[in-house]
């Protein structure tokens, strides 16, 4: 067996070290080590976005990441979303009152991805929506109620930002 | 996933004794966005991944509108479109690097990672082969440069030999009056791989009229990216008219040999190869006048 390696990361600000070994995904490592369960495996090859995280300061499918290629980086997932102070965070809000979710699986990966889209693009055009987010994909067809709950996102922060 | 063991090389001598060592039993990793899934599903049989991310030459991307640009074999495709100087440089190339995969792959995806993975329907392979890229490449024995059109040999090969790493890829420096451009065409909207790429690289007269001379590749109708230079040939020296680059479009429909598959037939790639060339050259033209 190929040897287990230590790495170190920072999961959600908190700093975290697992050993694992050098075949295991950034995602095995969130679910089976960390007992983070919130990111999903749909696919399993890069398709699907279930298992969308932030990789410093980029959205990847962890699902095709090395946890060893995460030494030093920093990782945020649907867990660091919402705080515990302040509750939910505005997309969350906003997937709940838009309905834009059916089954579930697909949600955790189209939040963290929607918090990319945003923090990169705060005043996105739909166009731009459905682009950034093509790569999550939702089996129970709920596109459109997605895409209107990211831009109503979009413009209540743009409201409290102002 | 089987078990495989990681090395991250610190040096591109270290990555190239370590690919010497172990032969055909280990493989490059970059973005990891095609290999990871390879070795998971059985379609790589490796026993070692060498990870050249932490390499500066391998990630670097360096521009100057004299020397051109040296791309880092592991730059991803997101670092590369979001460098304001090299977008505008070649937008040809960008045209590519912005919708290979989702937003999630293009920031782990490389574009030395799709010339090495060898996909006939790759899209950054066309701009790279139109733009007269060359491939530098190290191994044991030193250093050599291969041309974008001659790097990939079949579906999954390259002109790599063992111990050999891409390093990076040098594209020249654009001159006045020249453009390219990629387009592909896809069953859904986003994020699918081509049923046909067409890219083209077009350097005119300061008239804008004359066509000096142009380079046409096509993706996902050989068993390798294809570079057409009979179209080209055709129109160097020619005056640019609807008729002449239909002329052109037609000797790259003859020389596609697509087959059928899941995103279409060969008939219709072979009718997509046409209106595909076609589209890259307007385009190409279009950029080369400054118009857009």
């Amino acid at each position: 067996m190929a040897k287990k390696r230590i790495i170190s990361f920072t999961v959600n600000g908190e700093a975290v070290e697992v050993l694992a070994e050098p075949r295991e995904s950034l995602l095995e490592v969130l679910r089976d080590h960390l007992r983070m369960t919130g990111s999903k495996e749909g696919c399993n090859n890069g398709n699907c976005g279930a298992c969308t995280v932030i990789l410093d300061g980029r959205v990847v499918n962890a699902c095709i990441v090395l946890g060893v290629e995460c030494e030093g980086s920093e990782v945020t997932t649907i867990e660091g979303i919402a705080s515990a102070e302040t509750g939910l965070h505005t997309i969350q809000t906003k997937y709940l009152e838009h309905a834009a979710l059916q089954c579930g699986v697909c949600t955790p990966g189209f939040i963290v991805a929607t918090k990319a889209l945003l923090d990169a693009n705060p005043n996105p055009t739909e166009h731009e929506v459905r682009e950034r987010l093509a790569g999550n994909l939702c089996r129970c067809t709920g596109y459109d109620k997605i895409v209107r709950a990211v831009l109503d996102t979009a413009e209540t922060m743009r409201g409290e930002a102002g | 996933m089987r078990e495989i063991d990681y090395i991250s090389a610190q040096s591109v001598s270290e990555a190239a004794a370590l690919l010497d060592n172990h032969g055909d039993r280990a493989r490059v990793i970059a973005g990891g966005t095609d290999i990871i899934v390879q070795v998971r599903e059985g379609r790589r049989d490796i026993d070692v991944l060498v990870d050249v991310k932490e390499i500066a030459e391998l990630t670097a991307i360096e521009y100057s509108a004299t020397d051109g640009l040296t791309l880092g074999a592991a730059a991803p495709c997101y670092q590369i479109y979001g460098d304001a100087e090299v977008a505008a440089a070649y937008p040809g190339l960008m045209d590519a690097a912005r919708i290979i995969g989702s937003a999630q792959i293009q920031g782990r995806a490389s574009v030395g990672g799709n010339l090495c993975n060898a996909s006939p329907a790759a899209d950054a392979i066309c701009p790279l082969i139109v733009l007269s890229a060359t491939c530098n490449v190290q191994g044991p024995n030193g250093s050599r440069a291969i041309a974008a059109e001659d790097f990939c040999t079949a579906p999954g090969q390259t002109a790599l030999e063992q111990g050999e790493l891409l390093v990076s890829m040098q594209l020249p420096a654009p001159t006045a009056n020249s453009g390219a451009f990629y387009l592909r065409f896809i069953p859904r909207n986003e994020m699918d791989i081509a049923e046909v790429g067409a890219g083209a690289h077009v350097q005119l007269d300061s008239s804008g009229q004359t066509i000096e001379s142009a380079r046409v590749a096509l993706a996902a109708v050989a068993p390798t990216p294809l570079y057409v230079p009979a179209a080209g040939d055709h129109l160097a020296g020619k005056t640019i008219s609807d008729e002449l680059i239909q002329e052109a479009a037609e000797i790259a429909q003859a020389a596609a040999r697509p087959i059928s598959d899941m995103r279409g037939t060969a008939e219709h790639r072979k009718h997509l190869t046409a209106v595909l060339t076609r589209r890259a050259l307007n385009g190409a033209i279009a950029r080369a006048r400054g118009d857009n």
